[in-house]
C-alpha cells in the first residue's frame, strides 16, 4: 500500500474524528455543560493522564478475559459446527438453541452465569465465551453445508471417503466463513468481558474496565467513566482490527473467493 | 470385433419432480472408442452421463459399465474421470494441488505425473498459480489435466468447451484428440456443437428432445491422426451437415 492509497484510506475517518472532538468541545463550551454531566475532551484527557497506570492495567486484564472468552468460543464453535455438518438430525435439534445463545439478554444472565462459574477471571471468559459463541457456529456451519453440488460430485467421482470430504471440501470451504463469524465474535468477546466484569469483578487490587466503569460512574467521576469508556472502545478497535488484518491476509491467499 | 464397456438398454429417467428427462435409451460404447452425443439443449444428455458416472439412478431399463452398475464399476474400477460444463476447480487450491487432488484423495503421489499432465496441457509454468488467476480457457486445461492425472480408463465429459470462445475451443479440442491419440481412453463427450462432434468423435450419437432417446449413430470415417485442417475438408462439410440433418429432425 502506498502512501497516496494510504491517506485515501485513513483520511476520511481521520477527519470526521477531528471534526467530532471540536464539536464536542464546542457544545460544551458554548452552552457551559457541567463536567459531572459532560466532560470536554481536555477534561477527559487529564483523566487519561491521571489515570493512565490504572486504565492501561484495567484494559490489559479486560484484554484477556475477552481474548480467552474470544479463543474458546473459536474453539467450541468450529467443533459444534462440525457437529452439525455431519448430522442434519443433530444440526436440526440442537440449532434453535444455538440461536438462543444469540437472543437471550446476556445483561439478564450475567449475574446467572458468575454465579454458577464463580468471580474473577473465569466467570468473565465464560460471559464472553457465551456472547461470542453464536456468530462462529452459525457462520462456519453455512460454510461446512454450503458447498458447491459439483464440488461434491466431484468428489464423490473420486470415492472420497466421509473425511475426506470433511477435511479437503467443507473445512477448507468454510474459511472464509470462519474468518466473517470470527470478525463479528472478536468484536462481541470484548463487550462480553466488559459485561462480566459488571458482575464478576475482580479483586480490589485488580481489575478490569468493566468494574472501573461501574466505580466511576458511582462516584459521579464522568471524567474518568469518559476515559474508561475511551479504553474499552480502543480496545475492541484493537482487538477487531487485528482479526480483521489476519483474515484479510487469510483470505487474499484462499483465492480471492 | 467388439468389446463394450458401456452398455445401455431402454434406459430411462424421471426425477421425483415429474421431469421425464430419458426413456429407452439404447447404446453401446466399445472400449477404446471416443463418443460424442448431440441433442438440443435440455435433452436430457447430460443426466445421461450423470447415470453413467453413478451419480445419479436410473429408474428404467439397464445400465451396466464394464457389466457391472456404475456405482459398483466406479468403485471397483477407480478410473472414472469427469470434466463438468465449468472447470469446477477449489480456488483454494493452487493449480498444481488441484489436479494432484484425484491422487490425494486415492492416497498417492507422484508428482512426476502432474508435472506431466501440466505439461501436457501447456500449464507447466501456471503450477502455483491460483484458479481465480487464469483464464476460462486455462482454468479448462486444468480440469482437463485433473481428469487425465489418474490416466483414465474412462473419460466423460460433459460440455467442457462450452462456454468458451470458438478459437479457444478449437484449440483445446485439438489438444484433447492429440491426447486421445496418444493414450486411447474410452470416452463419453456431450456436446451441442455438431462440428466438435465430428471433429472429436469415432460416433456421433444423436439425442431427441426430452425425453430423451438415440435417434441417430453416425459412424466418423475420417482416419487418426487428424489435425486442424480436417475441418476445411469437403468430406467433414458434408458429414457435419448430415448430423445437423439428425439434429434438426430431433428436435421436431
Amino acid at each position: 500500500m502506498n502512501a497516496r492509497t494510504l491517506i485515501k484510506q485513513i483520511g476520511p475517518p481521520l477527519f470526521f474524528f477531528a471534526f467530532f472532538i471540536l464539536s464536542w468541545h464546542a457544545l460544551v463550551e458554548l452552552f457551559d455543560i457541567p463536567p459531572y454531566l459532560l466532560p470536554g475532551p481536555p477534561r477527559v484527557a487529564d483523566a487519561v493522564s491521571a489515570h493512565a497506570a490504572r486504565l492501561v492495567d484495567a484494559a490489559l486484564l479486560t484484554a484477556m478475559g475477552a481474548l480467552s472468552g474470544f479463543a474458546l468460543s473459536f474453539a467450541f464453535g468450529f467443533a459444534i459446527a462440525l457437529l452439525f455438518s455431519q448430522s442434519r438430525i443433530i444440526e436440526r435439534g440442537l440449532y434453535p438453541y444455538a440461536i438462543f445463545l444469540q437472543t437471550v439478554p446476556i445483561v439478564a444472565i450475567a449475574p446467572l452465569i458468575v454465579l454458577w462459574i464463580g468471580y474473577g477471571l473465569q466467570g468473565v471468559v465464560a460471559v464472553s465465551f457465551i456472547i461470542s459463541l453464536f456468530p462462529i457456529i452459525a457462520n462456519t456451519t453455512a460454510g461446512l453445508t454450503q458447498v458447491d453440488p459439483r464440488l461434491l460430485d466431484l468428489f464423490a467421482l473420486n470415492n472420497a471417503s466421509r473425511w475426506q470430504i470433511l477435511f479437503k471440501l467443507r473445512v477448507p470451504n468454510a474459511v472464509p466463513n470462519m474468518l466473517t463469524g470470527a470478525r463479528i465474535s472478536s468484536g462481541l468477546s470484548v463487550i462480553g468481558a466488559i459485561v462480566g466484569e459488571f458482575f464478576a469483578g475482580y479483586g480490589t487490587d485488580d481489575f478490569g474496565l468493566g468494574y472501573l466503569i461501574i466505580q466511576t460512574s458511582g462516584q459521579a467521576k464522568t471524567d474518568y467513566l469518559f476515559a474508561c469508556i475511551l479504553f474499552c472502545t480502543l480496545l475492541g478497535l484493537a482487538i477487531f482490527s487485528t482479526v480483521g488484518l489476519v483474515s484479510h491476509l487469510l483470505l487474499r491467499r484462499w483465492g480471492g473467493a | 470385433m467388439s468389446d463394450p464397456l458401456v452398455i445401455a438398454r431402454g434406459v430411462g429417467k424421471k426425477f421425483p419432480g415429474g421431469v421425464h428427462a430419458l426413456a429407452d435409451v439404447d447404446l453401446t460404447v466399445e472400449r477404446g472408442q471416443f463418443a460424442a452425443i448431440v441433442g438440443p439443449s435440455g435433452c436430457g444428455k447430460s443426466t445421461f452421463l450423470r447415470l453413467v458416472a453413478g451419480l445419479d439412478e436410473y429408474t428404467a431399463g439397464e445400465l451396466t459399465v464394464d457389466g457391472d452398475v456404475p456405482l459398483h464399476a466406479r468403485r471397483r474400477r477407480r478410473d472414472l474421470a469427469y470434466v463438468f460444463q465449468d472447470a469446477t476447480l477449489l480456488p483454494w487450491r493452487s493449480v498444481r494441488r488441484n489436479v494432484g487432488l484425484p491422487l490425494e484423495l486415492r492416497q498417492q503421489s507422484d508428482e512426476a505425473r502432474i508435472d506431466e499432465v501440466l505439461d501436457t496441457v501447456g500449464l507447466s509454468e501456471f503450477a502455483d498459480a491460483l484458479p481465480a488467476q487464469l483464464s476460462g480457457g486455462m482454468r479448462m486445461r486444468v480440469s482437463i489435466a485433473r481428469a487425465l492425472v489418474t490416466q483414465p480408463g474412462l473419460l466423460l465429459l460433459d460440455e467442457p468447451f462450452g462456454a468458451l470462445d470458438e478459437i479457444t475451443r478449437q484449440r483445446l479440442n485439438e489438444e484433447l484428440l492429440r491426447m486421445w491419440e496418444r493414450d486411447h481412453w474410452t470416452g463419453i463427450f456431450i456436446t451441442h456443437n455438431v462440428y466438435e462432434a465430428a471433429f472429436l468423435a469415432d460416433r456421433v450419437l444423436v439425442m431427441s428432445a426430452r425425453p430423451g432417446r438415440i435417434v441417430a449413430d453416425i459412424a466418423v470415417p475420417f482416419q487418426h491422426p487428424r489435425d486442424a485442417d480436417l475441418r476445411h475438408q469437403p468430406d467433414f462439410a458434408k458429414l457435419a451437415r448430415d448430423i445437423s440433418e439428425q439434429l434438426g429432425r430431433a428436435h421436431s
